[in-house]
């Protein structure tokens, strides 16, 4: 059952011995012990398990881990650079962006990939962009005010 | 989170506030200065659901440590699920203490670290446990001076107290840590002063805004949950689940189930069980189950619950009354009569209930996501027949609960199963199963009957609740014959739900704000007032009068009579000691019935505010969770089976959907601090109602308002 997969994860160069059909969500958090993608709906609903795959975001309750070889995939824990924080992560703490926490990575991976791919969205496109992206605590205000200043620091940053 | 080391050798003793003996803790702390303290009175009952209700313990609940490092641990029972306290608390803390805010430090929700607490809900947290721990903090303080005194050879008036260094004021240079000063004593003390109301001009962190301490650990993925837990040989479990409540299991067949590789099939009764170190495959496995069922059906769903509800054997209590309600119907020139109605709702927190348990020798561990890691405790303990001294439960950062996670149902399935496994095992509810056997706002019916005079003066009130308890019932309004009357299950009589209820954020008070601000706003319409002025002519409860004043102001209210084709709405609230007043403006789409809120203000007086900041995102989040229950969550179902089970169906709020919102927290730092989390989403459903009103004229009584229901009302109008 078990095969070779190689991918990038996180910037490296990944080999691992693998069931290629598990969903790439829990052999993130069981195979790499990478919990910080969590487990929300398992249909691809809620957003709470979004990765970025070659820059995109996807939901990786969505597809198999046998599907990312030879593919770039981010997690939260990769998006740092080393201790400096993604500015996605720090407007999230600037703007108190989160409550619980628990949809907060899925939002930051959903967010970092809207931006790559939008780098100045108006209101609307952030709100568009994050529609299905889910949060039943109610930090929605916040974490559009979050995009929009990670949006400038970003473009600053070029 | 959790600092303290998890090893557990001690032995221990059974003592009826659970965990371990106060002396115990002691031992384990090693020196340092300990202040036991607990909530006064019955405060601390008040958010507590009938169905928890349980004697306070006559021990001390909690403690505050002062270690030889000069680090404070406060150790509570109270859990972090997003509602900030883990920010909120140390200020309070730092002040009382004058430590620096990044020495106080959090300990809880471990049963074996921290003493019994009840749970944490009713927005309880600051206003019955922050005085108390205060109280502990200005006790501690008192112990260090007295050592410092004695040490530096001046008496206490002439110290004062830096950062966490004790100082003489004739003399700079004579000066003490509280850490050297704690240095190899022992030093035990039981608070038995009621706290009093602090100085405010005192404080150095209370009423300044912090920003969650836990955010760096969230926005990285480093934070942990319970479904982040891993222990060597854990498997994960899935749970064979009937397809309605009520139905019993008749044959099972998972012959096809133990051919998935790594599967072990439990079953213990029941209770039937797919066990697999590979979550994937332990969802397959479970697939392959054939199981048979018998149906004992209640004959009542989702249309038909309210009528059951008016129906069902109830007992009648009132619960308030005042003048008589004859002589407020002669005294009333116009009568109105209205019935309101809410649905059942679903938590929906986006961790689901997860739990991980460990049997070690004869001790299980369970981590759980629950607000009530000590209830979960005392369920375990009755569940699994181990004495409670070998029962451990931690709770990790909580996913989010809203009430939901008062309920602990993984954590008994996950340590029985470990229990009979002999292996560690992950219980993480699927979503499917977290609406299944979420325990449910509960639906309810309001009728009221009210009068005003010529005046437009409130002269009768005669108000009736059924199943959705008492909270938020207040008639707030000043009406000389009043009465409040509270219709709930009889004794002995059949269950009126299919399935379980149990608190939701602010339990039901959005149904009694509901129906009593509809109420209002109707008398106002049919007097001709201004919504405002009415409500504020009729008001004698200085607190909200100026919580309207506040929100008009910020909200920039013109009077005008509903409906004023505006689409404005007013409503007001109390709950946990808080109040709240808010107004709204809303678009109604006439062809299609959508309601879009343009913009939501709020005024809340919560006493003296602790994180400003912190408590303005709690009312951001009410005010955003309320749009859900106003505008789209409704739980479908018949008999016991429950038809929505998951995104596709239960619609909760959206980016898209989110109004401006502007909020004031009125100044009250002479004042107690009141509870945060849930007050500002009681009114949300009024306030919205009462907009849909004033652009329409079109008046609905039943939540939640779905383009469905606003095209049917505005065909009446």
């Amino acid at each position: 059952m078990e095969e070779k997969i190689t991918f990038q994860l996180n910037g490296k160069k990944t080999e691992a011995m693998i069931d290629p059909t598990q969903t790439l969500l829990w052999a993130l958090r069981d195979h790499f012990g990478l919990t910080g993608t969590k487990f929300g709906c398992g249909m691809g609903f809620c957003g709470t398990c979004t990765v970025l795959i070659n820059n995109e975001p996807v939901r990786s309750c969505q597809l198999s881990v046998g599907e990312v070889a030879g593919k770039k995939v981010v997690t939260i824990e990769g998006l740092a650079n080393k201790d400096k924080l993604h500015p996605v992560q720090k407007a999230f703490i600037e703007h108190d962006a989160l409550q619980c926490g628990f949809c907060t990575p899925g939002m930051i991976m959903n967010a970092t990939g809207l931006l790559l791919k939008n780098p100045s969205p108006t209101e609307k496109e952030i709100k568009d962009g994050m529609e299905n992206n889910l949060c039943r605590c109610g930090a929605h205000v916040r974490i559009i005010q979050a995009v929009q200043t990670a949006s400038k620091e970003m473009k600053g940053g070029k | 989170m959790k600092k303290v080391a998890t090893e557990n050798k001690r032995e221990t003793t059974s003592s009826k506030s659970g965990g371990m003996p106060r002396r115990d803790f002691f031992k384990l702390l090693g020196s340092g200065i300990i202040i036991f303290f607990r909530p006064w009175g019955a405060i601390d009952l008040l958010g507590l659901p009938a169905e928890q209700a349980r004697t306070l313990p006559k021990d001390y609940n909690a403690f505050l440590q002062i270690a030889e490092d000069g680090t404070v641990n406060c150790f509570t029972g109270k859990i972090e699920m997003g509602q900030g306290i883990i920010t909120s608390l140390p200020q309070m803390m730092a002040d009382e203490l004058n430590v620096p805010l990044e020495k106080v430090k959090m300990i809880m929700g471990d049963t074996d670290l921290c003493p019994w607490d009840g749970g944490t809900w009713g927005s309880m947290t600051t206003r019955g446990f922050g005085p108390n721990m205060r109280a502990a903090a200005a006790e501690a303080r008192g112990v260090l001076l007295d050592l410092a005194s004695k040490q530096l050879g001046v008496p206490v008036s002439q110290l004062e107290v830096k950062e966490g260094i004790v100082v003489d004021t004739m003399n700079a240079k004579n000066s003490v840590s509280y850490g050297q000063l704690t240095k190899g004593k022992k030093i035990e003390k039981f608070l038995d002063v009621k706290p009093s109301v602090e100085d405010y001009t005192k404080f150095t962190y209370v009423g300044k805004s912090y920003k969650h301490s836990d955010a760096n650990l969230k926005v990285t993925g480093a934070a942990k949950y319970t479904g982040d837990m891993k222990l060597p040989g854990m498997v994960y479990a899935r749970i064979l689940r009937p397809p309605s409540h009520g139905a019993k299991l008749t044959s099972v067949d998972y012959s096809a189930a133990e051919k998935i590789a790594g599967t072990k099939v439990i079953r213990d009764g029941d209770l039937v069980a797919v066990l697999n170190e590979n979550h994937d495959r332990a969802d397959e496995a479970i697939a392959k189950i054939k199981a048979e069922y018998s149906f004992d059906e209640m004959p009542v769903n989702d249309k038909t619950i309210f009528d059951w509800m008016l129906k069902a054997d109830s007992r009648a209590n009132v619960v308030r009354t005042k003048g008589d309600l004859e002589a407020g119907r002669q005294l009333s020139e116009k009568i109105f009569e209205s019935e309101f109605h809410d649905p059942y709702l679903a938590h929906v927190p986006m961790e689901t209930h997860s739990a991980l348990a460990q049997l070690e020798g004869d001790k299980m561990t369970v981590w759980a996501a629950t607000q009530t890691p000590y209830p979960l405790q005392d369920a375990l303990v009755r569940e699994l027949g181990f004495p409670l001294e070998k029962v451990r439960v931690i709770v990790p950062f909580v996913g989010g609960g809203f009430g939901g996670k008062s309920a602990y149902q993984q954590g008994i399935e996950a340590a029985k199963l470990a229990k009979l496994s002999g292996k560690p095992v992950m219980v993480i509810w699927t979503r499917d199963e977290e609406f299944f056997y979420d325990n449910f706002h509960s639906a309810a019916v309001v009728k009221i009957k009210s009068g005003i005079d010529k005046e437009g003066m409130i002269k009768l009130w005669d108000y009736h609740v059924y199943y959705a308890g008492t909270r938020g019932s207040e008639t707030i309004y000043d009406v000389p014959n009043a009465t409040t009357t509270d219709y709930s299950r009889n004794k002995n009589a059949p269950p009126v739900h299919p399935f379980s209820t149990g608190p939701w954020r602010a339990p039901n008070n959005s149904t009694n704000c509901f129906a009593r601000e509809v109420q209002i706003d109707i008398m106002a319409s049919a007097a001709g007032i201004d919504p405002l002025e009415f409500r504020l002519k009729n008001l004698k409860d200085e607190k909200m009068i100026a919580c309207l004043k506040a929100v008009a102001e910020k909200f920039g209210y013109v009077a005008g009579k509903a409906p004023s084709g505006r689409g404005i709405g007013i409503a007001v609230g109390t709950d946990a000691g808080t109040w709240v007043a808010h107004m709204a403006e809303v678009k109604v789409d006439k062809k299609t019935g959508k309601v879009e809120v343009v913009r939501i203000a709020c005024a809340q007086d919560m006493g003296l505010c602790v994180n400003p900041e912190g408590s303005t995102i709690q009312m951001e989040g009410c005010i955003t969770m309320g749009l859900g229950y106003t505008l789209a969550e409704e739980l479908f179902f018949e008999g016991g089976n429950i038809q929505d089970r998951g995104f596709d169906t239960y619609q909760i709020p959206k980016f898209s959907w989110l109004p401006k919102i502007e909020t004031v927290i009125l100044d009250r730092k002479d004042k107690a601090p009141q509870g945060g989390g849930e007050p500002a989403i009681v009114a949300i459903g009024a306030v919205v109602a009462n907009a849909i009103f004033d652009a329409t004229g079109a008046r609905l009584y039943r939540m939640p308002m779905t383009p469905a229901r606003v095209l049917e009302a505005l065909k009446k109008v």
